[in-house]
C-alpha cells in the first residue's frame, strides 16, 4: 500500500507536469514567435498572478494532451472576480477536444452564475477533426460556447484577446466578444486558411493579408485594438474593464475626477468656415479628464470616433464625428461603428456623449450599392433605443440624418446643446440653394451674376436657421460657451445618474441590420 | 511605384503637386470636394510624382487612383 508521502509526490509531480504544459519544441516554438506560455499570459493578467483553476486534470491520462489544451481560471483583476478561458498553444496547437469544450462551457457557467465579466485568450488552431463526434455537433459541443456568448452579451462584459489563430469556427469567440484585442503580426481570424482558400476556391494570399491582426483593425471592424505585443494586449484588456461594471444590474464605478489635459481651450480649435476640417481628438482633449481616453476601434472607420472616457471621474461613452477624416461624413463602417458603440455603452448602464460635426451620410452610387440607408438606420435604431443618459452637443453642422444619427432633438437626449458656432439643417447653405434654386441658376448665364444671386440666397438661408432661432423655437436647449462646455458636462451628467427608462415593453424590434 | 487613391467620392478641387516633384509622408497632394466639405488626400508614403492620372474638376470614386509615385 502506497504511503501518504508517497501520494503527495505523485499529486505533486503529476501537477507539475500538466502546469508545463507541452512539449519542449512548442514552448521554443513560442518564443521565437514573441508569445507567452500561457500560464504567464495568466499571471500578468491577474492580481498578483494568482488565480483558482478546475479541470486541470482533464484528460489526464493522456501524457500529450495536459489539461486538454486550455486553462480555465477564476480570480482577480484590480480586485474584481473574472473568469478566463485560455488555449494552450504548446498542446496540439491549442486545439479543441471534448474536453477542452466542456472547460470552456463550464467557465462561461461560472461567469454567467457569479455575474463576473469573463476573458477569452485565444490561440487556436481550433477543432481537433479525430475528436469531432465528441466535441462538434451534440449539446454541449463547441456550438454550445457560442450559443452561451449569445446569451451572456450585454450581461456580463465579454472580452477576447487574441494572441494566435482564431480559425473556422473558433472564430466566431471574437465575434460573439464586445472588445477584441489583437496582437499584431500573431492574431488571425479567418474561416478558411490561406491553404484550405487556395484548394477550395483557387485564391493564393498570405495569412496576413487575408485575416491577419492589422487587416481585422483596419478593414473588416472585427478587431477593436491592435496592440504591439501580448504584455501591451493584457495591459489594454485590464484598463478596459476599469470602465465597466461586473455586469448589467451594476454600476461602473467612479473615481476621483482629473482636471483635462492642457492644450488650446475649445473656442480657438473650432473654424467657424463650417467647410473646413479641425481635429475632433483636440476637442475631446479639452473636455474629458487627462488621460482617460480608452479609444475603440482608432483605426477602423476613423471618421468617427468612439471611445470610453471620465469626466469629473464619471465614466463617459463618446461617439465624435472627425472632421478630418472624409470631412467627418458618416460611411457605411462608421454607422456599423457608432451603433455598435452605442448597444456596449447602453448594456452596462454608460452615459452617452455624442459631439457632432457632420455634413451628412455620404452619398452616391457606391455608399448605396453598400447599403448605406440600412447601415444609417442600423445606428439610429441604436442611439434611438439607448436609455442611458444621452447629451447631444452640436459642434459645429449637423445636417440631415446626420443630426438624427447623432442623437439630434427627436432622439429623446436628456438635451440636446448647441455651440455658437452650430448650424442645424437638412442641408448646408450651398446644397440647398442649389436644389431650391437650380432651374433659376441654371437661366443665369452671366458667372458674377450667378454668384451674386447664390451669396444673396445662401444668406436668407443662414438666416432661417440661424442657431438663436432653433432655441427660440425650443428645438435645442441651451447653447453654450465652448469653454463652458466642460463643466456644463459634468453638471448635467451628474444631475442625469438617477435617469430610469424602458424604451419598450415589446419582444424585442426588428433589428436594422 | 505606388499609387495614391481617393479616400471618397467628390471632385477634384486642387491638384498640389506637380509630375516630377518629392513628395513626403503626410503632404497634402490633393483636395477633393465632398459632401461641400474640403477633403484633403495626404500621401502615405514619400517619392517622385511620376503621373498625375486627374485634372481640376473631374469626379473620381471612392478608390479611384489620383497619382502615382516612386
Amino acid at each position: 500500500m502506497s504511503s501518504i508521502q508517497s501520494l503527495l509526490q505523485i499529486l505533486q509531480q503529476r501537477k507539475q507536469k500538466l502546469e508545463a504544459g507541452g512539449q519542449k519544441k512548442y514552448h521554443d516554438k513560442l518564443s521565437l514567435q514573441n508569445k507567452l506560455f500561457v500560464r504567464r499570459r495568466l499571471e500578468l493578467l491577474f492580481d498578483k498572478g494568482q488565480y483558482e483553476e478546475d479541470g486541470r486534470f482533464a484528460n489526464c491520462l493522456n501524457d500529450e494532451l495536459p489539461a486538454d489544451g486550455v486553462v480555465t481560471a477564476v480570480g482577480r483583476i484590480h480586485g474584481r472576480t473574472v473568469c478566463v478561458m485560455a488555449n494552450d498553444s504548446t498542446v496540439k496547437a491549442g486545439s479543441w477536444g471534448a474536453r477542452t469544450v466542456e472547460k470552456i462551457i463550464r467557465i462561461q457557467e461560472t461567469a454567467e452564475k457569479m455575474k463576473v465579466p469573463i476573458l477569452y485568450l485565444v490561440d487556436s488552431a481550433g477543432a481537433r477533426i479525430t475528436d469531432q463526434l465528441e466535441m462538434f455537433p451534440n449539446r454541449r459541443g463547441a456550438g454550445r460556447i457560442f450559443y452561451n456568448q449569445v446569451k451572456l452579451s450585454g450581461m456580463i462584459p465579454q472580452v477576447c484577446l487574441l494572441f494566435g489563430p482564431s480559425a473556422a469556427g473558433g472564430a466566431y469567440i471574437p465575434a460573439f466578444c464586445d472588445l477584441v484585442i489583437m496582437v499584431d503580426q500573431n492574431a488571425s481570424m479567418y474561416l478558411g486558411s490561406p491553404r484550405m482558400a487556395e484548394k477550395v476556391i483557387g485564391e493564393r494570399v498570405s495569412l496576413e493579408e487575408m485575416g491577419g491582426a492589422r487587416m481585422h483593425c483596419t478593414i473588416s471592424g472585427c478587431g477593436d485594438i491592435l496592440a504591439e505585443n501580448e504584455e501591451e494586449a493584457i495591459k489594454q484588456a485590464k484598463q478596459y474593464l476599469s470602465y465597466f461594471p461586473a455586469n448589467y444590474q451594476e454600476k461602473p464605478s467612479i473615481i476621483a475626477g482629473v482636471a483635462p489635459k492642457e492644450g488650446p481651450c475649445l473656442e480657438n480649435m473650432i473654424p467657424t468656415n463650417q467647410n473646413v476640417p479641425f481635429n475632433m481628438y483636440d476637442c475631446i482633449d479639452s473636455l474629458i479628464d487627462k488621460g482617460s481616453f480608452f479609444e475603440i476601434k482608432k483605426l477602423f472607420a476613423a471618421e468617427l470616433i468612439t471611445g470610453l472616457a471620465r469626466i469629473d471621474g464619471k465614466v463617459v461613452g463618446i461617439i465624435a464625428n472627425q472632421p478630418k477624416v472624409k470631412g467627418g461624413v458618416l460611411f457605411v463602417d462608421s454607422a456599423d461603428k457608432g451603433a455598435r458603440f452605442i448597444t456596449l455603452c447602453d448594456a452596462f448602464h454608460i452615459p452617452l456623449l455624442f459631439l457632432a460635426d457632420v455634413p451628412g451620410f455620404m452619398i452616391g452610387t457606391k455608399v448605396e450599392k453598400a447599403g448605406i440607408i440600412r447601415h444609417g438606420a442600423k445606428f439610429i435604431a441604436a442611439m434611438s433605443s439607448a436609455t442611458v443618459p444621452k447629451i447631444s452637443v452640436i459642434i459645429r453642422k449637423a445636417y440631415g440624418a446626420g443630426l438624427y444619427a447623432m442623437a439630434g432633438p427627436g432622439f429623446e437626449p436628456d438635451c440636446c446643446v448647441a455651440l455658437p458656432t452650430a448650424q442645424i439643417a437638412v442641408m448646408g447653405p450651398e446644397a440647398a440653394v442649389n436644389a431650391v434654386y437650380s432651374n433659376k441658376l441654371s437661366e443665369i448665364k452671366d458667372s458674377k451674376e450667378k454668384l451674386a444671386f447664390m451669396l444673396e440666397k445662401q444668406k436668407e438661408y443662414q438666416d432661417t436657421i440661424d442657431i438663436y432661432k432653433l432655441a427660440s423655437e425650443l428645438i435645442i436647449d441651451d447653447i453654450v460657451a465652448p469653454n463652458d462646455l466642460r463643466n456644463f458636462l459634468v453638471t448635467r451628467f451628474a444631475l442625469y445618474e438617477t435617469k430610469e427608462m424602458t424604451f419598450s415593453s415589446r419582444k424585442h424590434p426588428v433589428y436594422p441590420v | 511605384m505606388s499609387e495614391i487613391k481617393a479616400i471618397m467620392a467628390g471632385t477634384v478641387l486642387m491638384i498640389q503637386v506637380n509630375q516630377g516633384e518629392s513628395i513626403s509622408v503626410g503632404q497634402e497632394v490633393v483636395i477633393l470636394e465632398s459632401m461641400k466639405m474640403a477633403i484633403p488626400i495626404e500621401s502615405r508614403e514619400s517619392g517622385e510624382v511620376t503621373k498625375i492620372l486627374v485634372s481640376v474638376g473631374d469626379f473620381v470614386n471612392e478608390g479611384d487612383v489620383l497619382m502615382t509615385i516612386k
